[in-house]
């Protein structure tokens, strides 16, 4: 009702000049941020993979030579393997986890929700830097506790080096990686069975429905925008797992850690091969575009 | 009857598996503690503490050799403000303007980063409020020419990668010779546009009639937004505030690429340049994480309310 009548308003030519004007003007501060620090930079990752660019020379452009080499390196395969392995393991453990989360502690009382809310939140406060040393000191094979516990309880004999053993460094970082990533999902999750609308659950339970029949047939589909929303950025999330890995890894034992983050940091910020890179984040973001689109897709159909 | 019966045993089953559901609850919370109260224990325990391969669960006595040593490794400036530096040519003169450095006293390198990472988070707070205020109230309020290309520009943006701008920011900022300042850092967040969007769903809650009403009894636009429309759209502003705060101060990609002499570190990358130097001495390095991390996590438990406002709030619609 209100937004027609600014419509009609803005027929007016002269009218529709001066609020484009403010407008702008409004704008501006935002603007020249954005465009300066996000859309240029994004122009140029595009721009730049074209180039064979370093530090100190002029850009030699190259055509497609560096999608090319992309094609052909074992290790970016490799860092695209790993990466894939990753967000397939963490985004469905972590939405599946974070709503089970909360669906029991969104029946708790209010204190107590926001307590455990808190706690599941913490570890993304913390900060990836601390969370990141402190495991390093739990995964030590000398001073670690996992392999204290681990000899103790006689799940094995040997002092084992996980962040140095291939079999086990890619599970380590995962681990790490779902304790940092529940946090807002469960937040989001609470909130989302906050808002499912009361009197439908009710009338189901008097109809004679189970407490899963409850959930499965009325909570689930009514919260399907936030698990959608969900699935997006915790699959953003893990194709940008970087801080864990430069911290704890650096992409090691044998490229066993490596994924498209860090060798992205890797050849642009050790090797000082910039188009590289850039060729490289292009492809993740592709990558990252085309899956927000088919989860966002599958689940507009549901 | 029967039925009866079967009703009861439904009720007893779903109430055995509350009580399982909360009991592994409350063990994995306390498993998501454990990191922290390793940090926080860690931190002041003794050398052989830490180093002893049966864990020491609770220091025997609390020591404070681990911030003492954490101080005494590299020292900076508290502060140094640096004016002029530059010349122009203007028709053939040249003015020039010395550069003049205003530096602190000197202190452990410690207690700069967290003047730096202060500085830094506090600063792109109150930059992106304001900006992304005023943009998320016309995107929400006005209609005119290039709206809805420039909100579809604004989520596009959104949904890719912050990280693979990097490199291209990286060299933005050393031809605007910022690389190696804070300011290098915080640019990119605040031109980050999740403020906006935030925001601008925030201020369509906000009935247009309050506007036009403002606008009817004379108001200018400026007063408009500042009289009627800020204090409306304040608590989500307050969401926006407590959310770049915390989120500023982890941005640690960023602070990596971007930061570099020991004066210009943020304190969790200090904390990180320090792991690469000495990599066992867990002491110090608990000591730092110590420090990087108990303020804001007093942040967030202070603001924790219009924190959780903030996330819920830019899903909604997402």
């Amino acid at each position: 009702m209100s937004n027609k009548r600014v419509v009609l308003n803005t027929k007016n030519h002269k009218l529709m000049i001066h609020e484009t004007a403010t407008s702008y003007l409004f704008m501006l501060p935002f603007m020249i941020f954005f465009v300066g620090f996000v859309l240029y930079p994004m122009f140029m990752c595009v721009y730049t993979s074209f180039f064979d660019a370093t530090m100190g020379r002029e850009d030699i452009f190259v055509g497609f030579a560096n999608y090319v080499q992309l094609s052909k390196d074992p290790v970016f395969w490799k860092g695209l393997w790993n990466t894939l392995i990753i967000v397939l393991v963490s985004v469905p453990v972590t939405c599946a986890f974070s709503l089970w989360v909360a669906s029991a502690i969104s029946k708790m009382p209010v204190a107590a929700t926001s307590a455990f809310r808190c706690i599941f939140y913490l570890p993304v406060v913390t900060g990836s830097v601390a969370v990141t040393v402190v495991w390093k000191w739990m995964f030590n094979n000398y001073y670690g506790i996992f392999n204290y516990l681990g000899n103790n309880l006689g799940l094995f004999d040997e002092r084992i080096n996980w962040l140095g053993d291939e079999r086990f460094a890619l599970g380590c970082i995962i681990m790490i990686l779902l304790t940092t990533s529940v946090g807002q999902p469960i937040v989001l999750y609470v909130s989302a069975l906050d808002n499912v609308d009361k009197s439908l659950v009710e009338a189901a339970e008097v109809d004679g429905a189970t407490q899963m029949q409850a959930f499965w047939k009325i909570k689930w589909p009514q919260m399907m925008p936030t698990t959608l929303y969900i699935l997006v950025i915790t699959t953003i999330n893990s194709f940008q797992c970087f801080a864990l890995i430069q911290l704890l890894t650096s992409g090691g034992p044998n490229n066993s850690t490596m994924t498209i983050m860090y060798y992205i940091y890797y050849n642009a910020f050790k090797l000082y091969k910039y188009g590289y890179g850039n060729a490289m984040g292009v492809i993740l973001a592709i990558i990252i575009a085309i899956l927000s689109a088919v989860q966002f897709k599958l689940g507009q159909e549901k | 009857m029967n039925n009866q019966n079967h009703l009861d045993a439904q009720a007893a089953r779903s109430k055995a598996y509350t009580i399982f559901s909360y009991v592994v609850i409350i063990i994995i919370a306390f498993l998501f503690l454990f990191p922290l109260y390793w940090i926080l224990t860690g931190a002041f325990k003794t050398k052989q503490e830490i180093l002893a391969t049966t864990p020491v669960w609770w220091p025997s006595e609390f020591v404070k050799i681990n911030f003492e040593n954490l101080m005494s490794k590299r020292s900076a400036p508290l502060f140094d403000i640096s004016i002029g530096g530059w010349a122009v040519n203007l028709f053939g003169y040249r003015f020039s303007f010395a550069k003049y450095v205003i530096a602190g006293p000197t202190v452990p390198a410690a207690m700069r980063w967290l003047v730096n990472t202060v500085f830094m988070a506090v600063t792109s707070m109150i930059i992106t409020c304001i900006t992304s205020a005023m943009a998320g109230y016309v995107l929400a309020k006005k209609r005119f020419w290039g709206r809805g290309i420039l909100f579809s520009l604004i989520v596009c943006a959104m949904a890719l990668p912050k990280q693979v701008i990097l490199i291209p920011l990286l060299r933005e900022m050393s031809a605007l010779k910022l690389y190696d300042t804070i300011w290098a850092v915080i640019f990119p967040i605040v031109g980050w546009p999740f403020g906006v969007f935030l925001l601008k769903q925030f201020a369509e809650g906000i009935p247009t009639e309050m506007v036009e009403a403002c606008r009817i009894d004379g108001a200018s636009e400026w007063r408009t937004f500042t009289d009627v429309m800020f204090p409306m759209i304040k608590p989500g502003v307050g969401a926006l505030a407590i959310f770049t705060f915390i989120n500023s101060w982890n941005d640690y990609f960023m602070q990596l690429v971007m930061l570099t002499s020991t004066k210009n570190l943020t304190i969790s990358l200090g904390i990180a340049s320090m792991q690469a130097e000495n990599s066992t001495d867990f002491g110090i390095l608990m000591a730092g994480s110590a420090l990087a991390s108990v303020p804001i996590i007093i942040v967030f438990l202070i603001f924790q309310k219009y924190f959780t406002k903030g996330i819920t709030m830019g899903a909604v619609k997402g």
